[in-house]
């Protein structure tokens, strides 16, 4: 590991930090919004035994599941990364 | 034990939330029992209600007192020891307001498919706090969210204008949360409205201010868990009774599938016409698709940037558990939000199925008490009684004798205090949803205010009249100011001013084109100037409101000098008003007093709706921020190493306020 007060190492972590930031940003763009602008061809879909049209579940429930378990990936990784250039809190 | 924060105190008291919450959760739903024997011996419903209003009262009010504190720390940001399950919960009693909890399912019931941009637009937004902004503002120390604008965009202006744009987004807020509590307060106790406005304002301020965020934290948290088994116990009970399975939010899609089937039947036979029918799975017919994922992005942003949310992540002990935290709080939030379509679908069903199509005189009787209060209308008429619909149907020529749904009208409030009965639960599920939704306005309430009051005390009193006040008395001041503010705003709700829950979206708007791209920048962006940003902030805020004030009070002058054309309805894709024959009217150009200007909220830019007006000002604001700080100086080495230090969680945090 690097020295953690290194120029270095610090370029490092937020070089990392962003591409972390880009992708769940790009996955909030996904569920958020593109999924959805296919909500009339998916509504042809049906989901089965529950019968929810699949459009209308992905806005109703998908798109909020997967929120929530994307911001407890996001906790765990971006602690990961400030673990790893030894940025992070004492337990 | 108000003072007691000596660290062995303190380590005890975090141990022992979960025990505490446990038995008070225990003795919350002992209490439903309770009550719920009282109503078979025959207790008076109206007693029944009185009991839950005023034991949930006081239980939040004996919280409030036993968290009183006299230190600065313990005040604004509860002694950033609040760990990240709890914090969670606390967001989520903070963010979900009466709008969420009573007229949230409403609007799903109301606009189907097109109503869930809400649900999707008051959560992702959880997403861009986490990522973008709340963990780094918890490493930077601050008590409020100017704080943080004063330092790292250097002085009194950045946070006279971050100031502005916290008051102007939260006091709306806050007057339309006490609003929130007179009308479930009215309703079901009867009190008169502006009595039940003041009866509110006391709860609120029995929480809020002699403990300020420690106490505000701690009721919150027994508010959440109030208002959560309050929202889940109805649907559960039908969800059962009719699907035989207790997840309201599995078996909803056999009743939406019922729903759609009854709808081409409605058609079929007459029941409904094309025009009044507006089948509930079908995407933008009361949105245009730009309106619908406008709402959307406005409310997602519009959260990363509302100060009482973002303030509740100065609490956490660590930078680490402020993204938990985040994420505990989604989770919180999401058990009502995925919950509230099921609502909507029961109801609807209900709706279709046993009051449409029915003979006047075999409609269900449930509807009768909500028709009494004229808050259901069938044949243009309140439902009070069947001889009241029969003769109001009677007045319509050719009517067939039974409901249509072109006769049926229903206020969206409805359809969460009506669900017990429809389910034909006991009384004591009514007052325990009252008891919910007057949680859910006085959590958000207590935030809210204590948001303002705090921005007031900290930093305009301490940071620019007086720094070096003693601690007493910036307390003194700081309750002072909650006192005066709760007031300044339970006065305003008891004006019922007619806009006051169209102003809630715009406090979305409005916090999202003043505050985001400041925040952005400021963190992740260190080239970021003083004259940029407080040049943003003012051309971002300043588009948003010019906006909504133009088109909602001043839309005569909009269409005359600034090239607004009107809306367009999102089905036909014609114009909402005829311009042209609007401008010809004496009263044109009349703008402030008249509410019902027959332009109001109907005129705007490339059919943009102005509840998203943070859809313009946002990009106008960074776009600014980016070019005016190119054209400034860079900022000082200084404070680029304090921007590098707020990106490291590990260390002293930024700001050291002395206390």
């Amino acid at each position: 590991m690097a020295q953690p007060d290194s120029k270095e190492n610090q370029e490092a972590h937020w070089n990392r930090t962003t591409r972390l930031m880009f992708t769940h940003l790009g996955a909030w763009l996904f569920f958020g919004y593109i999924v959805h602008m296919f909500v009339i061809p998916l509504n042809k879909i049906v989901i089965p035994i529950l019968d929810f049209p699949l459009g209308f579940y992905m806005a109703a429930q998908g798109s909020l599941i997967a929120f929530v378990v994307m911001l407890f990936m996001f906790a765990r990784q971006q602690d990961q990364i400030d673990r790893e250039h030894g940025y992070a809190e004492d337990d | 034990m108000a003072t007691n924060t000596t660290s062995g105190g303190n380590a005890d008291f975090i141990r022992n939330l979960g025990r505490m919450y446990g038995t008070y959760t225990g003795g919350f739903l002992a209490f439903i029992v309770l009550l719920a024997i009282l109503e078979m011996v025959g207790v008076p419903n109206k007693v029944l209600g009185y009991l839950f209003v005023f034991f949930t009262l006081a239980v939040y009010a004996i919280i409030g007192v036993m968290t009183r504190t006299a230190e600065l720390s313990e005040y604004y940001v509860a002694g950033r020891r609040v760990p990240a399950f709890y914090n969670g919960m606390a967001t989520g009693a903070d963010w979900m307001s009466a709008a969420s909890f009573v007229g949230m399912a409403g609007t799903l019931f109301l606009l189907g498919y097109d109503g869930l941009a809400w649900v999707l637009g008051w959560t992702g937004g959880y997403v861009l706090v986490s990522v973008l902004i709340g963990p780094y503002l918890r490493k930077f120390g601050a008590y409020t969210v100017p704080d943080f604008m004063a330092f790292r965009f250097g002085g009194n202006v950045a946070r006279m204008v971050a100031v502005i744009v916290l008051v102007a987004c939260s006091f709306t807020y806050v007057t339309a949360q006490i609003f929130g509590t007179g009308i479930i307060a009215s309703r079901f106790l009867g009190m008169q409205f502006e009595l039940a406005v003041f009866a509110g304002l006391v709860g609120i301020l029995l929480c809020a201010m002699l403990g300020g965020m420690r106490a505000v934290t701690w009721t919150q948290i027994a508010q959440y868990i109030v208002l959560i088994v309050a929202y889940l116990t109805p649907i559960i009970i039908l969800s059962t009774k009719n699907y035989g399975i207790p997840i309201p939010e599995l078996t909803y899609g056999k009743a939406i599938a019922a729903i759609t089937a009854r709808e081409q039947e409605m058609l079929a036979t007459g029941l409904a016409t094309a025009a009044a029918l507006k089948p509930h799975v079908q995407p933008f017919i009361n949105y245009s698709p730009l309106n619908f994922f406008g709402i959307i992005f406005c409310m997602m942003v519009g959260t990363a940037s509302l100060p009482h949310i973002l303030m509740r992540y100065f609490t956490t002990p660590s930078v680490r558990e402020a993204r938990q935290s985040v994420a505990w709080s989604l989770f919180f939030i999401f058990l009502l939000y995925f919950s509230a379509p099921a609502y909507a679908a029961f109801s609807k069903l209900e709706v279709y199925t046993n009051i449409i199509g029915r003979d006047l005189s075999s409609v269900r009787p449930w509807m009768f008490a909500w028709g009494e209060l004229n808050l259901i209308q069938v044949c243009g008429k309140a439902a009070a009684s069947i001889d009241a619909i029969k003769a109001a149907c009677a007045a319509i020529p050719n009517h067939p004798g039974v409901v249509r749904l072109q006769d049926f009208v229903i206020n969206t409030d409805v359809i969460v205090l009506s669900t017990p009965e429809i389910a034909g639960l006991p009384y004591v599920i009514s007052g325990l949803v009252a008891a919910g939704g007057l949680a859910a306005a006085l959590s958000t309430a207590d935030g809210l205010l204590l948001a303002i009051a705090n921005a007031l005390s900290h930093d305009i009193y301490y940071k620019m009249i007086d720094p070096n006040a003693a601690t007493i008395r910036r307390l003194t001041v700081a309750r002072a100011l909650l006192v005066i503010v709760a007031v300044g705003a339970a006065a305003t709700a008891a004006t019922r001013p007619s806009d006051i829950l169209a102003m809630v979206g715009w406090a979305f708007s409005l916090a999202m084109a003043g505050n985001f791209p400041a925040l952005v920048m400021g963190i992740w962006w260190k080239r970021a100037t003083t004259k940029g940003a407080v040049a943003g902030m003012i051309a971002g805020f300043g588009l948003c409101i010019f906006y909504l004030v133009c088109t909602r009070y001043f839309p005569g002058m909009g269409v005359k000098y600034f090239g607004m054309t009107s809306l367009l309805n999102a089905t036909t894709g014609m114009p909402l008003v005829d311009i042209t024959a609007a401008m010809a009217l004496p009263n044109a150009m009349e703008a402030w007093p008249t509410l019902a200007h027959p332009l109001a909220n109907k005129v705007g830019w490339f059919n943009l709706n102005n509840i998203n007006c943070g859809l313009l000002g946002m990009p106008l604001g960074f776009l600014v921020i980016y070019v005016v700080s190119l054209m400034d100086k860079e900022p000082s080495a200084e404070m680029q190493a304090y921007v590098d230090e707020i990106r490291k969680p590990r260390g002293r945090t930024v700001l050291e306020e002395k206390t």
